[in-house]
């Protein structure tokens, strides 16, 4: 049983790849912003200095990841049991956008692990579990890549997106069990975030970029993917 | 005896029986696993590292390179001669089949671990007389976890091209947090450090056995159904 949708055109397809990129072109300049804000307008931390502002960096771009890998495993929940194939066309689009920002959560940190710490990697709990997360979601790719049906493909990658979704809480509960060097959530956390206003907000904005471009990635992607089935479609016509 | 559990065990019981006319399968797992442990010890420079500070870790790699060799046969048998086809068109539910196939995987890593215990005691010289009992618990806690999760994948993993290399690649993520945990409990037990120590780990591996296992029994329709 799967939902008959219409097979896209490649109008719509280059329609939604030209959304897609405009998001990203305003998040890119957001962002741009934002390292103007955090370099200019925002207190230099007070013991960490200068090295410290990656962090407007590093924390965005971990929280895109791990939104986009998230969105994965609820999208592939929801095609197990809707079987939309716009629901697939997203969890790969969102995949390998998550791929990406997890690439640039995974090199900000050592540049900003180098100075502060005296180390560029440490196998602390959460690093090396964001870093299995990341090869996780390679490994989704490949998977992705590695079976021709698309229904199976479907499926098959829908199944490992949930379970991956299932592992990141098990990520956040042996941070608390491992004895860590990670600094602990200051932001998300019970308690009111023990930030300064100025770092907040410009933590916020970038938070807000990163986020917008990560829309903007996965609309452009999933505009790919349309444009890809619209080319199979016409051309098994 | 319900129904489904004895579906279960006739589809484990034909697997074990299918394993130990060809034998093939658990000695290259056993005879890899021994091999893992024989390089640990090269790998090792005496001089710097006790055989005790690695043997924790030696022993938890050696288990799960070992475990992903031994369930990688599970679904390679059955699709040979379209084996698989036969036993879906069978009519049996698919929790019992699931059931039945990670039964079958645990009896075979198991087996190899079982093999490989009195292979690592021998090579690292450890004295487990009195941490068996609880080293054996462990393994039993954070080995039903990745093998429910190993099954499913290689149930899927049969049906790529590189088969032998996905499940590897997809599996290893999700053996990360039991294996963690495992080899915490496993040094504070041949430290002999009192169960307190080990208590948040324990109930880490039960949590994770709990959820994985859940979770891939109900996925496991949407992996073999067409």
């Amino acid at each position: 049983m799967t939902a008959i949708a219409r097979p896209p055109t490649l109008d719509q397809a280059r329609a939604v790849t030209r959304r897609g990129l405009a998001m990203s072109a305003v998040a890119l300049v957001g962002i741009a912003g934002a390292c103007v804000l955090a370099l200019g307008f925002t207190p230099t931390e007070a013991r960490q200095g200068l090295a410290q502002k990656i962090f407007y960096l590093h924390v965005p771009a971990a929280w895109s990841a791990l939104l986009a890998f998230s969105l994965v495993g609820v999208a592939g929940a929801l095609y197990l049991w809707l079987e939309d194939s716009r629901l697939d066309r997203f969890s790969a689009a969102s995949a390998e956008v998550g791929v990406a920002f997890a690439a640039v959560m995974l090199t900000t940190g050592p540049i900003w692990a180098k100075p502060i710490w005296g180390t560029w990697w440490t196998w602390d709990a959460r690093l090396t579990l964001t870093l299995f997360l990341f090869f996780l979601f390679v490994g989704y790719l490949a998977l992705r890549a590695a079976i021709h049906d698309r229904q199976e493909r479907a499926r098959f990658s829908a199944v490992l997106g949930i379970m991956g979704l299932l592992l990141v809480p098990f990520v956040h509960l042996s941070v608390y069990l491992f004895r860590t060097l990670h600094p602990q959530p200051i932001v998300l956390k019970p308690s009111a975030p023990s930030l300064p206003w100025e770092m907040l907000r410009t933590l916020l904005v970038s938070t807000v970029m990163f986020t917008l471009l990560y829309v903007g990635y996965v609309t452009t992607r999933y505009g790919i993917g349309l444009a890809a089935d619209a080319r199979e479609h016409r051309d098994a016509d | 005896m319900p129904e489904g559990l004895r579906v279960a065990l006739v589809i484990a019981a034909k697997d074990i029986r299918a394993e130990l006319r060809s034998r093939t399968a658990l000695l290259s797992a056993i005879v890899f696993a021994a091999l893992v442990l024989v390089i640990f010890n090269f790998a090792r420079d005496p001089t710097v590292l006790s055989a005790t500070d690695l043997a924790p870790s030696a022993l938890w790699v050696t288990f799960s390179f070992a475990a992903m060799v031994a369930m990688n046969r599970a679904f390679t048998v059955e699709r040979e001669h379209g084996a698989l086809d036969g036993l879906l068109l069978a009519p049996v539910s698919r929790g019992a089949l699931f059931a039945g196939k990670v039964l079958a995987n645990l009896a075979f890593v198991g087996a190899v671990e079982a093999i490989a215990l009195p292979l690592f005691v021998l090579f690292f010289n450890v004295d487990l007389t009195r941490a068996l009992p609880g080293i054996v618990a462990t393994a039993a806690l954070a080995t039903i976890g990745f093998v429910a999760v190993g099954t499913i994948f290689g149930a899927m993993a049969v049906r790529t091209r590189f088969a032998e290399l996905m499940l590897p690649v997809l599996l290893l993520p999700f053996m990360v947090p039991p294996l963690i945990g495992a080899v915490q409990v496993t040094s504070r037990l041949l430290a002999e450090r009192p169960l307190s120590e080990m208590w948040g780990w324990l109930r880490l591996l039960a949590l994770y056995d709990i959820g994985f296992v859940t979770l891939a029994a109900l996925s496991f329709a949407f992996v073999v159904d067409e």
